[in-house]
Parts: structure tokens; C-alpha cells; sequence
């Protein structure tokens, strides 16, 4: 009976439709990953003259690999270390900041309270591109630009993360808990980083993450903060190898296969933490 | 919400206050506050050469001069047109794009839900850059089997001709970002208690009408959420068309009010000029943002 029902349901023609349009959309997401994979085993000159969606008669997928990690006494590992510094780095000690700051609004009271949020939920609405300039020709003036320094403090700052930081800690950390663990004699900042956070993982973990993609991905900010390029990290080493490919072809293939592995490595730490990225936080976040 | 501390030890928890607040409040003024104080005070002045420019440049006050230079130029003026146009194909593309998913994976008729869910998402971890650099290849036809393909059935397309470029970037975004806002609403749709669907099975609804009178009013706040930041994404535009330029004479050097700030900065050496653009992109920014909340919010019930 159950297999009868669910059968005349797989033929009905909206199931069809439903999947078929699945499909297309699976189809349209995989072919830019799907082509760089396979392009990244052939040779420059196969790159433009076999199709694309088919190896090669001679792949050479190795030789690409080794190429990429030699080329220019490689930079290539260098950028991508960097790369993991800088979001690492500026994604925990994002969460931290964020986390304490927006657990302070939402279990204190104090003057200017919603004031602060306000600014500090408006920081979420200025488009990132708007303050790395200004902020270039400021750290100017310190001295800090092209140091590690300038692209990892500006990093560290996260508003999303405090709205969703004071949003978690309403609904997760009840009052009476504080108030007991204060009556035992724990002091604020204790109650803060042992219970407090335990009770916001999923928000800490959803902040983390989040500010290690945003600043994986983020090119403006290193793009104007950096000229040593062993400072790069890999999406700035990427364009830099990209534009080198008007003298010599072979940076096509360069910049194919590192765009393949780093695209490999982000997808794979997305799908596998995906069932830790909390978005519904993001979504029950609107209700707050 | 309530103040917690008891009058008697009110001092320790004032410290302690202080303690969690002011490391986030000190890197926020640094890094996002003074950045903005800088680029208003900074597009207020301009470096004038004296005379015949023998003498030493000096820093002169002139108010508003950079925002009428800048609104008076007719590339920046038309790059901010450009942008009002993206953001008008990218928004309502991105939007129906991830409810269109969302209620698709979430309509109980699709195999492998887990499985598409994941795989929608996984561009998310493609960085733009990279993301561009691909369909870059798969814009030209030397490199892009899509292109080879639909020429052998004689259709020519230039993604990258000028009518076509704005489509070819909001495609990219689109890649990119779908599968995330997907995500959001997705986790709304779960959040719907699943007695209502059974009251309105009862009641002989159709799954059109589930998903029109039920599912659509309730992801709002979702769907809200997702139209303003996929709105501020829109205005950030930059590393894309940057990394297709040498591609396509398409792209100018001002083809966005972004592109446009960063070559007056650092190709024309012209930061006071930069800083007003940067300055009018965010003022955009903020008028579009409570522009589309107040706009959703007067219409019943408050989202944000």
C-alpha cells in the first residue's frame, strides 16, 4: 500500500518537474567546478584546444600539481598559509570580541545600550568596500600598511557577529543561571567564558565561520593593504599570476590548477561543516 | 534584560561589563567608525599646487567640491547608473533564485534533498576571485565548452559584449551566493510547525496554495533578511568586473562607482576624490537599506 502510493507520487508529472528542475540546478552549480577540475589535467596548450568538459589524451594532472608548487619557490603553499593565518587568526579572535561584546548587551544594562547596538548593527549595512580606502590611507599613517598587521586587525572586527552573538545569548543563557553561578561566587568574566559559552556554541561555531569565509574570500582589503607578495594570500597570488598571462601562457595553466585547489579546499571545510553552520541562527535572528 | 546585579556588588559587574564590551567597542572604533570619520573629513579637502606649482601642495578646505566634482563627472555618474541597474537585475535574480530552491528541496518531491541542499551551497566556499577567474573561461569561447556547444547548434553568444556583461557578473554572484541565501531560507521553511500543513491538507489545500498562504508569509522576515544583504553585496561590486576587464573592452576603468574610487586613489592620486565617491556608495548603501525596511516594515507586521 505504502509503495503503491509512493509510486503513483514519483510519476506524477509535478514530482518530474520538481526534479528535473533539481537536476538543472545541480547541473549549473557543478559545471564551473567540474570544468577547473578537469582543465587542471591538461597542458596549457590543450587548456584551449581540446573541450572542455573531457580530459585530454595525455592528462597530465601531476605535473600540473608540481608546476604549481615550485613556480616562483613556492609562492603558491605561501599564499595559501597566508591565507589560513588570516582568516584563522581574524575569524577567532573575531568570535571572541563579538561573542563577549554581544553577550554584554544582551545580559547588562547600561546607559546607551541600544544606542551601541544601533551603531554597531549599522556597521553591518556599510558595504566593505567602502572602508578599506579610508581605512588604507589611515593606517598609512601609522606605518602599518603592507604588514600582516593590516590586513589581520581590520579582520578581527565582526558586527554580524555581535547581533547574532546578543540574539544567541537571549534565547540560550537564562538569567537564573547567571544569577545562581553568581551567588556561588563566580565572578562575571568566569560565568562569561565557562558557562556562557558553552551554552552559545552553535553561535561561536556560526561566527567563525562565517568571518573565515568573509575573510578568505575579502580581496580589496589585502589588495590594497599588501605590496610584498609573500605576505598575499592565495586569491590576491591568483589575479597576480592571472595577470602574468599575457607574457607567458603557461601562468593560464598555473592560475587554472590553483584555482582548482583552492576551490577544492574550501568546498571540501564547507561541506563537511556544514551541518555546524547554524543558518537558521541567521534566520531566527530577524524574529529578534 | 533585567539588570542582574544586586546593588550590593554592583562594582564587580560593572568591571566586568567593561571587560566584555570594550576590546570589540575599541576595534570597531578603530577600524570601522574611524574610517568613516576619515573619509568624510578627507573628502572635504583637496591638495591644490600653488601658483605654477613650484611651490609646496597644500591641503585646502573645500566642502562639498569633491561630491560636486564627483556627481559632475559623467563616467562616475554613469557608473553609479551601472550599479542602480545591477542591483536591480541581481536582487530580484538572487531572490527568486533561492526561495525558488528553497521551496523546491523543501516540497517533499525532490530525491536526495540533503544531498542538492549541500551541493547548492558548496560555491559559497568559492571566493569571488577564483569564482570570476572560472567563468572567465567559460565566458571566452576558446576555453568554454558551454559557448563550443551552442555554437555547434548556431547560437553566438558574447557574455562578454556590452549588452551582455551586467548579466555575465550577476550570473557569477549568483553562483556564488544562491546556495547561501537558499540555506537561510531553507532553515525558515524547517522552522514552520508541521500541524499547519497538516490543518490546511485537512482543509483540501492545494500545494500551490500551502506554499502561497502558508510558507510564503511566514519565511518573510527570511526573505527580507536575504533582499537586504544580497542589496549590500550588490553595491560592493568590484572584484569582478576587476578581474574580467582584460577580457572584454566592456569593462571601463570606471565601471563601478567602487572601480572608480579605487583608480582615483591609486592610479590618479586622488584620495579626496576617492573618499567622496566611497562616501556616496555608502550613502546609497544606507538610503536603499532603510529605503526597503521601512518600505516592507509600514506593510503590518515589523521584521527587523
Amino acid at each position: 500500500m505504502v509503495t503503491a502510493a509512493r509510486h503513483t507520487r514519483r510519476l506524477a508529472p509535478s514530482s518530474i518537474a520538481v526534479n528535473a528542475v533539481v537536476i538543472l540546478a545541480a547541473v549549473y552549480f557543478l559545471l564551473p567546478l567540474v570544468w577547473v577540475l578537469i582543465a587542471a589535467t591538461k597542458s596549457p596548450g590543450e587548456l584551449f584546444s581540446t573541450f572542455g568538459l573531457w580530459f585530454s589524451d595525455t592528462p597530465q594532472a601531476w605535473e600540473n600539481l608540481t608546476r604549481l608548487f615550485t613556480q616562483d619557490g613556492g609562492a603558491f603553499s605561501r599564499w595559501i598559509f597566508n591565507s589560513i593565518v588570516y582568516s584563522g587568526v581574524g575569524a577567532a579572535v573575531a568570535m571572541v570580541l563579538s561573542s563577549a561584546c554581544g553577550y554584554a548587551i544582551a545580559k547588562y544594562d547600561f546607559r546607551g545600550r541600544e544606542a551601541l547596538f544601533s551603531v554597531i548593527l549599522g556597521g553591518v549595512l556599510v558595504p566593505a568596500t567602502v572602508i578599506a580606502l579610508p581605512l588604507y590611507f589611515l593606517l598609512n599613517t601609522v606605518g602599518l600598511t603592507g604588514s600582516y598587521w593590516a590586513v589581520l586587525l581590520p579582520s578581527m572586527v565582526s558586527p554580524f557577529g555581535v547581533y547574532l552573538a546578543r540574539i544567541h545569548a537571549n534565547s540560550s543563557v537564562p538569567d537564573e543561571v547567571i544569577e545562581a553561578a553568581r551567588l556561588d561566587g563566580a565572578g562575571d568574566l568566569r560565568i562569561f567564558g565557562t558557562i556562557a559559552t558553552r551554552m552559545m556554541m552553535p553561535a561561536l561555531v556560526t561566527i567563525f565561520l562565517f568571518q573565515f569565509v568573509t575573510i578568505w574570500n575579502n580581496y580589496l582589503l589585502p589588495l590594497v593593504m599588501l605590496n610584498d607578495t609573500r605576505s598575499f594570500p592565495v586569491t590576491l597570488g591568483l589575479t597576480l599570476w592571472n595577470s602574468q598571462t599575457q607574457r607567458d601562457p603557461m601562468f593560464y595553466q598555473l592560475v587554472v590548477t590553483g584555482s582548482a585547489v583552492s576551490a577544492i579546499l574550501l568546498v571540501a571545510l564547507m561541506v563537511s561543516l556544514q551541518r555546524f553552520w547554524r543558518a537558521d541562527l541567521t534566520a531566527g535572528a530577524t524574529k529578534g | 534584560m533585567s539588570t542582574l546585579a544586586p546593588r550590593r556588588t554592583r562594582r564587580r559587574p560593572r568591571a566586568a561589563l567593561w571587560a566584555l564590551l570594550v576590546p570589540f567597542v575599541v576595534m570597531f572604533a578603530l577600524f570601522f567608525i574611524a574610517p568613516i570619520i576619515y573619509a568624510l573629513v578627507q573628502s572635504m579637502f583637496a591638495t591644490k599646487s600653488s601658483g605654477l606649482g613650484l611651490g609646496r601642495p597644500e591641503t585646502v578646505f573645500v566642502f562639498f567640491d569633491n561630491y560636486a566634482r564627483a556627481l559632475s563627472d559623467p563616467a562616475f555618474v554613469e557608473s553609479l547608473g551601472r550599479l542602480l541597474l545591477f542591483s536591480a537585475i541581481e536582487v530580484p535574480l538572487m531572490v527568486i533564485t533561492a526561495l525558488g530552491l528553497a521551496l523546491l528541496l523543501d516540497s517533499g518531491r525532490a530525491w536526495g534533498g540533503r544531498f542538492f541542499r549541500v551541493l547548492y551551497f558548496a560555491p559559497y566556499g568559492v571566493p569571488g576571485v577564483v569564482a570570476t577567474l572560472l567563468w572567465g573561461f567559460l565566458y571566452i569561447p576558446a576555453t568554454s565548452p558551454v559557448l563550443q556547444m551552442l555554437e555547434g547548434v548556431g547560437i553566438h553568444i558574447n557574455p562578454l559584449s556590452g549588452d551582455n556583461v551586467l548579466f555575465a557578473i550577476a550570473n557569477i554572484a549568483l553562483w556564488g551566493f544562491a546556495g547561501y541565501n537558499m540555506i537561510i531560507l531553507m532553515s525558515a521553511l524547517d522552522a514552520i510547525p508541521s500541524e499547519l500543513y497538516e490543518a490546511a491538507r485537512i482543509d483540501g489545500a492545494s500545494a500551490w496554495s500551502i506554499i502561497w498562504n502558508i510558507k510564503l508569509p511566514l519565511v518573510r522576515p527570511s526573505v527580507i533578511l536575504v533582499t537586504v544583504f544580497t542589496l549590500i553585496g550588490t553595491l560592493q561590486l568590484f572584484v569582478e568586473p576587476l578581474v574580467l576587464r582584460p577580457l572584454t573592452t566592456a569593462i571601463s576603468s570606471t565601471f563601478t562607482p567602487n572601480l572608480a574610487a579605487y583608480n582615483q586613489a591609486f592610479a590618479q592620486g586622488n584620495p579626496n576624490l576617492a573618499a567622496a565617491m566611497a562616501v556616496i556608495v555608502a550613502l546609497l548603501g544606507f538610503a536603499f537599506s532603510f529605503g526597503f525596511l521601512s518600505l516592507v516594515n509600514r506593510k503590518g507586521n515589523r521584521a527587523w
